[in-house]
């Protein structure tokens, strides 16, 4: 049979690169050796190196499993209301007066992703300002997600590599001279890649800054209660921001600190000054997601839920989320020993200066693609560690390589 | 200083969603809600298939939560294409389709519409009237610019197909369509297999794009193989076609967002670039999309069993809309309306195009507690033994000074 015109209308199509993040795993998979070691993406895993489904989201779904009244119809176009409720509580503060005042705006939307996206949409739409601006780094998928939402991405500096810790100055300056109005992203604690966060203080000054000159803040949630193991702790520079009256938004994710990663659980808040303009908005986000996926996904938020409703669960919650952070801290601290022990050179305190899941080691790209050949060890090329991937049998392995490639690459 | 959201506008009220949210509030006794197209057995009540709570007593317990990779799960997706390509599929063998998991429908024909838009700028949609409403969301925010083709004729409540073909040897030549496989969304109104044959054909001629939406594969006949008719006519002529698939309402999986988005290529090598630039543009949105509503199709396609018993739950939802269209009938002819009623046994799928008007609907809400979306749209699964007698004379009354 003869094909119509011969050729597919999408035959120009080239294939797209690997994503660098996910394209780790996938390059970790492949290797046959049978020590190696997989530091890309950020998932955690237990000291026997495997994932881990915490005690309380078991339960969470053995009790939905065995609900027989449980149906799977729709949810809303803004996601399940226990949720979006419940959700806002654990970022905001119970207690917080903008939810009192009725002037936050919660949707679930699929993790940390989605809600960036959904936001960025409709910052898009209704925003009289495009453009966004990020840190410098930040995580890989970031500027994509809001070029595509239809923002303009520009940066303001963060990293300093010669201390691997803040540029507080050059950020100060880069955000002073942002156009009134312009969005700025914000990684609210454990900031990837780098971990390294502001202080309190320097929060407050950034806080001060941002309202002065009528900048737009847009949270990036990912890591809450994994930071300092303290669900409250690394919500502070949130709700420093809340607490002043001002608007802002929010986008949390539930993929770590619930371990709920495939089934794609976040939601987007957005602060108002006002129910009346809450309202509006909400309705304006309807109508970003229903043209994206119609309404979310029920499974993962009915989990999130129950555990966050349920006292005894979620105060379950929080010891296990606190194990995972002080497995994690456990794990800082046993490389930094490590890379002493062996006098590699170099200051390797950052190691545990720095707070999350991640350590932005400071090796560079030839540095990582040796370890890779000779120590099969899988990162990203920008030097970017999961610690939860490590634990103490491999800590070791890791140590030898950064060694290796320290002494022995430029 | 005050808010940035001062010129925000209230949004308008989703025309379908909208409708179940005032039937909610009804405090009526009587009420009936016809509106939004979820399946409902004869007691009026939503279904979770069996089939679907064996496979979730499977998993429980043993899954793992870890990230999809970006085009989901491959297991899922393998299955669902055999659905629509058919089981032993040379397309299938030789990988020639490009294939992700998408969030249901609504996000498979999002991402063709992103994909449409980012490689083929110059292009525009033709897009049925009528149509799902959400259709036109989609391609406005993807930036995809539409025209419309004629499809209904509400003279004969059936297809105009002498006009549909007219627009299609009419259009520029390698123009985009957006077809429905089948039990077309909200009429109800599907081409014959000639009629089909005859599409396609003039597509080739052409050399239009075709693509499809199926969001009814086995609700529409009860039939899967027989549903899928019409993409098989288009394949069989060697079509490069898009296809859209949903498990919202064939598994009852509604909430869980489980889908697919295939593309079919010339070859292996394409197939492989144009996953890898769908799966780009899943991670701009959502990055993965969810595992569970996944796991629940692999464990029930993969599974013989469950794969029959669930062909066999299809059927009988199938086969109880089927059903309900002979009552709502007969119930209307029985009280001596003098209309025609015919195209209610016509029609085929979730949906009955009434041929009522927004004004005879309104009516029907306002003194009858009856909801439906206002293009006169009748889900036909929300009908049951128990109100087909009020729902027809309630019909009856508004109409019969027509």
């Amino acid at each position: 049979m003869e094909s119509q015109g011969s050729c597919s209308v999408f035959d120009h199509v080239v294939r797209a690169p690997e994503d660098p993040i996910l394209g780790v795993t996938v390059a970790y998979n492949k290797d046959q050796s049978p020590i190696k070691l997989n530091l890309g993406v950020g998932a955690y895993r237990t000291e026997e190196g495997k994932p881990l489904v915490l005690n309380v989201v078991r339960q969470a779904e053995q009790t939905l499993v065995n609900d027989k009244s449980r149906v799977k119809e729709y949810l809303p176009i803004v996601g399940l209301a226990e949720f979006n409720k419940q959700s806002a509580k654990l970022i905001f503060g119970s207690d917080s007066p903008a939810i009192q005042e009725n002037r936050v705006t919660t949707v679930q939307c699929l993790s940390g992703t989605g809600s960036l996206r959904v936001g960025g949409e409709f910052l898009a739409w209704h925003y009289l300002e495009r453009t966004i601006y990020i840190p410098v780094p930040t995580w890989g998928n970031h500027p994509k997600v809001f070029t595509l939402a239809g923002l303009s991405v520009k940066t303001y500096r963060y990293y300093d590599p010669a201390t691997r810790g803040l540029d507080f100055q050059g950020m100060l300056e880069d955000l002073n001279s942002a156009p009134a109005g312009a969005i700025v992203l914000l990684h609210a604690c454990a900031h990837n890649p780098t971990g390294v966060d502001p202080t309190l203080e320097q929060w407050e000054q950034i806080r001060q800054l941002i309202r002065l000159k009528g900048l737009l803040p847009f949270f990036d949630s990912a890591y809450q209660g994994f930071a300092s193991g303290s669900l409250d702790s690394d919500a502070q520079s949130v709700r420093i921001f809340v607490a002043d009256g001002g608007e802002c938004l929010v986008a949390q994710s539930y993929a770590k600190n619930m371990g709920l990663y495939g089934e794609r659980v976040g939601a987007l808040s957005i602060v108002c000054k006002n129910a009346d303009v809450a309202g509006r908005v909400e309705s304006q986000l309807k109508l970003v997601i229903r043209p994206m996926y119609s309404n979310p996904p029920i499974h993962g938020a009915s989990i999130v839920a129950m555990i966050l409703r349920d006292r005894d669960m979620y105060n379950e919650w929080t010891i296990e989320l606190k194990g995972m952070a002080d497995r994690i801290i456990s794990m800082r601290h046993q490389l930094f020993e490590a890379l002493l022990a062996r006098g590699t050179p170099g200051d390797w305190s950052h190691i545990i200066k720095q707070i999350g899941m991640f350590t932005f080691t400071g090796l560079n790209s030839e540095q990582v693609a040796f370890m890779t050949r000779e120590y099969h060890i899988y990162m990203t090329s920008d030097g970017r560690i999961s610690m939860a991937g490590l634990s103490s049998t491999t800590v070791p392995h890791l140590a030898d390589a950064i060694h290796a490639a320290v002494t022995r690459v430029a | 200083m005050s808010s940035w959201w001062r010129s925000v506008e209230p949004a308008p009220k989703d025309p379908i969603l909208g409708v179940t949210e005032a039937f909610l509030a009804d405090p009526s006794p009587d009420k009936v809600n016809v509106g939004v197209g979820a399946y409902r057995d004869d007691n009026g009540k939503p279904v979770v298939l069996e089939c679907v709570r064996e496979a979730e007593r499977r998993i429980a317990g043993n899954l793992k939560m870890e990230y999809l990779p970006m085009g989901g799960s491959v297991n899922m997706v393998q299955e669902t294409l055999k659905l629509a390509y058919g089981e032993n599929s040379e397309f299938i063998k030789d990988k020639r389709i490009a294939a992700v998991q998408s969030l249901s429908g609504t996000g498979a024909c999002r991402l063709f519409a992103d994909f449409q838009k980012r490689f083929r700028p110059d292009s525009q949609i033709y897009i049925p009237v009528p149509t799902w409403a959400n259709h036109h969301n989609i391609w406005r925010d993807a930036q995809v610019p539409q025209r419309s083709y004629h499809y209904y004729l509400p003279e004969t409540r059936g297809l105009d197909f002498a006009a549909l073909m007219d627009d299609v040897k009419n259009a520029p030549d390698g123009s985009f369509f957006l077809l429905h496989a089948c039990a077309h969304n909200p009429t109800g109104v599907d081409p014959t297999e000639v009629q089909w044959r005859e599409i396609s054909y003039q597509f080739k001629v052409k050399g239009h794009f075709a693509f499809f939406d199926m969001a009814y594969q086995g609700f529409a006949s009860g039939d899967p193989e027989r549903d899928a008719k019409s993409i098989r006519i288009f394949l069989n002529d060697g079509h490069f076609i898009g296809i859209s698939q949903s498990y919202a309402k064939n598994m009852g999986l509604y909430g869980q967002r489980v889908g697919c988005l295939s593309v079919l290529c010339e070859d292996e090598k394409q197939a492989v670039a144009v996953k890898s630039q769908l799966q780009q543009l899943a991670r701009r949105m959502y990055s993965n999309p969810p595992l569970h509503g996944a796991l629940i199709v692999s464990t029930i396609l993969g599974d013989p069993d469950l794969k029959k018993l669930w062909l066999k739950e299809v059927k009988v939802m199938a086969d109880r809309i089927i059903g309900m269209r002979t009552a709502l009938r007969e119930s209307l002819e029985k009280r001596g309306s003098t209309l025609s009623w015919r195209h209610i046994t016509d029609q085929i799928g979730m949906f009955c195009y009434s041929g009522l008007t927004p004004e005879q609907v309104d009516r029907l809400t306002n003194e009858y507690h009856i909801y439906m979306t206002r293009n006169g749209r009748i889900s036909m699964a929300g009908v049951t033994t128990g109100n087909v007698g009020y729902l027809a004379n309630a019909i009856h009354e508004v109409t019969k000074s027509a």
